[in-house]
């Protein structure tokens, strides 16, 4: 390909023009975006968002940040997946389809990276951003303008991703981009560099976010809480940080290698030159398991918080749960190759890590238990949190179950690459993931933002997800066991179209589930004051976020709690303990908010698409200015500052005086 | 300790900083490890495919990563003085031990583009064999890492010298303390299993 | 008491010229002895290879203790948690990959297919 000292590899041609389905895509993101700056400017929002948002080191901000992109990208991944599943039912009956094989297959590629990095783990790390720090009494992370300097780039990463739609391409290789077909050779297009570039500078943010959140947690407890006093969402959150430090240096690796061998030409996984692209499929997901217990983990601490919470019960078993999260937390470490029992090692190597998935099913097992015996016997309020952890019970209880079958070597070899794999990471994935995001956020709303959200539309968004799921991925179990294969863009099975008419249907009743959320968020922000969450603790909560009001102030707590025992709050509030007006306080010391992060998530953009036009000024310019700016920031001495007493003394006071008027009504 | 009876204690004006920080780097620093051994991995899996290119055996100069070694272990010693220096708030000495630390690197990391160079103009280069891409990066890997180390001494010296031993600037001498003598740590799988095990 | 966190936090508290030049002594021995073995092509490759390997984790052992100060006082706690974390992932992901790797060449070997 001709390259230009100026331009690199990136000419108009770049723009696809030609495809409408892409341009109607691009022209709808571009006017979204220009409305959202038109109405930023028109009410002059302008510095009100930079000094109170985007350049904000509040963990709670950053934390609503990390989940409104994940929205965002949810709407952005759903869009690619009924797309795709509106493709397979048009052309399984001979008919063409809307979408050319490879528009297809960046699109499934688009789907899964989008899902898993820039949904699911910006929504997961917006949650335990937010609730984490409050549920063990700190004020803010360990390194708030780390945490800031995180989101950023995970944002960055996004955005490249997005950019891909409009100027160039994306990858065609799947989610996971294995070579040889992702080397140069094969895909000599951008599509790879993008997703290369991407997943490096959001992992990135991520490793930063893992190192952050595990030094919060074993420095910044409040007096007296000891590791088995913490909330089990906060030990989950411990659990997959641990994973995130330990498993994304592997990623960085394995898509630093295959960037190697595609910009300077060697031969780590190419199939010729001493190349092993088996290497990359070992190295990938000897990451990518443990990315998986990364999402989940926190999920099952959601569920766990949510159970004991609309229960009225302690939690069943704290201390078994604790102990299988950190069994998963190592075993997750030890299962990888039963993503590749097809590649060709021999009987002993599958029969190890068939045996180690199927062990790591027992602690799964184990929580599943606590979480219904924590029910039995309780007063469960049947809100919409509730209804999301029943759905999950029931939801991964069978994907386990295919998940324990395909951990039978034999069965795998039959199984493998087919939809019923697929089937059965989506029922894990949005039965476990999905539905734990959902509840979370639908719990910890009213904590975030000050008020509740609508919970008629909560049960119609439950409800369509929860049939929509099995509408969708039934059939694609039996399809699976049928033989199709997936990634197909066009099938000639008249016997599989019928299958392909109902998944769909089942993804349109998702998109129904999707659409009632955005309905959902709306409505409430308008009806904010009929929702209003005055007292700080709408669920009689058990645990310390409910401790402070909502949404807390800045410092989260005027006087840091002293913890005793498990359930810190109810415990307070049994012994009448709970948090009152003080006469006096102290000075609160607090970080400052600083630029830094947003801008070098902005260059972390012009970095990473330079690199992928080949661009090298832009390129070099850019990292130099990021260097510069690093250095720069670690010459600023003004970081943080004193909160007097007479701000938190009158924040305190407004905050309690309308709790007693609420409560006097 | 009147602050166990009740729930809520008073708020602290204490600077946290000091303990967390050393903390956080060091589990990043354990992020590191697992960063080199996923290179490491890569490297001995790679090791026989030489597409009929050179082998380690004719390629390395021992007697010339022996100095290498010889330099970082030098450095980890002088970095190691500086720190003494620093506990005792000398100044000077910290400045005198980190020059030596710093030329140290400085040395290590020209043998090291030398040692690239050479293998490069001899047609060794990372593109050439499945193996030498392994080397090349490792050993690349180790260099980029000793090569920030020295940028962030750079920064280092500026800081003190503009402010002096405060708290701020010995919570970072010790953090890139921690990491100068990880990088060595590192050495030492470089030597054993690159250099000493491909000559062997 | 901030600055006993700082230097306890796997830092220079226990540090003296003395610990330095011990551990640095002991380094130079632990670097000479394989380099020497292998220089001089002492034994042959069965005896060498866990011979350098051994000689080198007892002197990354050396760093960690002389350099990096790790000791098992409480105050270490978190950080050496963080390290046996890191040693087991560092452990199953080397084995793990080299075990996994090992066995897909030996099924590569074209006479390991079966006839039939």
């Amino acid at each position: 390909m001709r390259e230009s000292l100026i331009f690199g590899r990136l000419t108009l041609n770049a723009i696809p023009l030609h495809e409408p389905i892409v341009m109607s895509a691009v022209v709808g993101m571009v006017v979204a975006a220009l409305a959202v700056v038109g109405a930023l400017t028109y009410l002059k929002r302008w510095k009100w968002l930079w000094d109170e948002w985007l350049t904000s080191v509040d963990h709670k901000r950053i934390g609503i940040m990390y989940i409104i992109l994940a929205l965002v990208m949810l709407l952005r991944g759903f869009s690619d997946a009924i797309l795709m599943r509106g493709q397979q039912a048009m052309a399984s009956a001979g008919a063409a389809g809307y979408l050319p094989p490879d528009h297809f297959d960046q699109i499934f590629t688009a789907h899964g990276v989008i899902m898993i990095f820039f949904m699911a783990m910006p929504f997961v790390i917006g949650l335990m951003n937010i609730v984490m720090p409050l549920q063990i009494g700190a004020r803010d992370v360990a390194f708030p303008y780390l945490n800031s300097l995180s989101f950023w780039f995970t944002v960055g990463g996004a955005m490249l991703v997005n950019i891909s739609l409009a100027i160039g391409e994306f990858a065609h290789t799947g989610w996971l981009a294995y070579p040889p077909l992702s080397e140069l050779a094969f895909s000599p297009g951008v599509g790879v560099d993008y997703y290369i570039w991407a997943l490096q500078i959001s992992g990135i943010g991520t490793l930063l976010t893992g190192v952050n959140f595990i030094t919060t947690i074993f420095k910044m407890r409040a007096p007296g809480m000891k590791l088995m006093h913490m909330p089990i969402f906060t030990w989950t959150t411990l659990g997959a940080n641990m994973l995130i430090v330990a498993a994304f240096p592997i990623l960085t690796v394995t898509l630093g290698m295959l960037g190697l061998d595609r910009y300077l030409g060697m031969h780590f996984f190419t199939h010729d030159g001493g190349g092993n692209p088996m290497m990359y499929v070992n190295l990938i997901w000897a990451w990518g398991h443990p990315e998986v217990y990364i999402l989940v983990l926190p999920c099952f601490g959601i569920f766990s918080e949510v159970t004991a919470t609309f229960s009225s019960k302690p939690l069943f078993g704290y201390t078994s749960m604790v102990y299988a999260t950190m069994c998963i937390t190592v075993l997750s470490f030890l299962v990888w190759l039963h993503h590749f029992f097809t590649m060709g090692s021999g009987a002993n190597v599958n029969a190890f890590f068939g045996i180690m998935t199927m062990i790591i099913s027992i602690p799964t097992g184990v929580k599943i238990f606590n979480w219904l015996f924590t029910m039995y016997r309780g007063r469960v309020r049947l809100e919409v949190p509730v209804l999301w952890t029943i759905g999950f019970i029931i939801t991964f209880a069978i994907g386990g179950m295919t998940g324990v079958l395909l951990a039978v070597p034999p069965a795998d070899f039959v199984l493998h690459n087919s939809l019923f794999l697929v089937a059965h990471f989506h029922n894990t994935i949005i039965g476990g993931v999905v539905f734990g995001v959902m509840a979370g956020f639908y719990y910890w709303f009213p904590k975030a933002t000050g008020f509740k959200l609508d919970p008629t539309l909560g049960k119609v968004s439950f409800w369509c997800w929860f049939t929509g799921f099995y509408v969708a991925f039934m059939p694609i179990y039996a399809l699976g066991l049928m033989g199709m294969t997936r990634r197909l863009s066009h099938v000639d099975n008249p016997v599989w179209h019928a299958y392909l008419i109902v998944a769909a249907i089942g993804a349109v009743l998702i998109g129904i589930g999707i659409a009632a959320t955005v309905l959902q968020i709306i409505l409430s922000i308008i009806k904010r004051d009929k929702l209003k969450d005055v007292i700080g603790d709408p669920w009689h909560g058990r645990t310390l976020e409910w401790a402070t009001s909502s949404p807390p102030p800045f410092y989260n707590f005027a006087n840091l709690p002293v913890v005793k025992g498990i359930d810190a709050f109810w415990t307070m509030k049994q012994e009448g303990h709970a948090p009152k007006l003080e006469p006096r306080y102290d000075r609160i010391h607090m970080p400052r908010n600083t630029g830094t992060g947003v801008i070098l998530g902005i260059l972390s953009i012009g970095l990473g698409f330079a690199m992928t036009w080949h661009i090298w000024w832009m390129a070099v310019g850019a990292f130099l200015v990021m260097l510069a700016a690093t250095i720069w920031h670690s010459f600023d001495a003004h970081r943080d500052y004193f909160v007097p007493p007479e701000t938190v003394a009158a924040t305190e006071a407004l905050h309690f005086n309308a709790k007693a008027t609420e409560v006097a009504q | 300790m009147t602050a166990v009876t009740q729930d809520f204690t008073p708020a602290h004006d204490e600077h946290p900083e000091a303990s967390k920080t050393p903390l956080g780097f060091w589990i990043y620093l354990m992020s590191d490890c697992v960063l080199f051994a996923s290179i490491f991995a890569a490297f001995v899996v790679l090791r026989e495919n030489l597409n009929g290119g050179p082998a380690g055996r004719d390629l390395f100069d021992l007697s010339f990563v022996a100095i290498e070694t010889g330099l970082l272990l030098v450095s980890s010693l002088t970095y190691g003085l500086a720190m003494i220096a620093a506990g005792q708030g000398n100044l000077r000495t910290v400045f005198v031990w980190l020059a030596l630390t710093f030329l140290c690197g400085l040395g290590f990391l020209g043998m090291e583009v030398h040692e690239f160079g050479k293998l490069v103009a001899e047609g060794a280069g990372p593109d050439r064999s499945g193996f030498l891409s392994g080397f090349f990066t490792l050993v690349g890997t180790h260099g980029l890492h000793v090569t920030s180390g020295l940028v962030w001494m750079a920064v280092m010296f500026a800081q003190l010298a503009l402010r002096g031993l405060t708290a701020e600037s010995r919570t970072r001498l010790l953090c890139l303390s921690l990491f100068w003598h990880f990088l060595d740590i590192v050495w030492i799988g470089v030597f054993s299993i690159v250099y000493l095990l491909g000559a062997a | 008491m901030n600055d006993n966190h700082n230097a306890n936090a796997s830092g220079a508290s226990h540090a003296t010229v003395k610990s330095y030049l011990t551990g640095f002594v002991l380094s130079v021995i632990l670097t000479a002895i394989p380099f020497a073995l292998v220089m001089t092509h002492a034994a042959s490759a069965a005896i060498l290879i866990p011979a350098v390997i051994a000689v080198g984790i007892v002197q990354i052992g050396v760093h960690l203790v002389y350099f990096l100060h790790m000791n098992r006082s409480s105050s270490q706690l978190w950080n050496n948690a963080a390290f046996a974390f890191a040693v087991i992932v560092v452990g199953i992901l080397v084995i793990g990959s080299l075990w996994i790797m090992y066995h897909l060449n030996m099924n590569m070997m074209p006479g390991m297919m079966p006839v039939d």
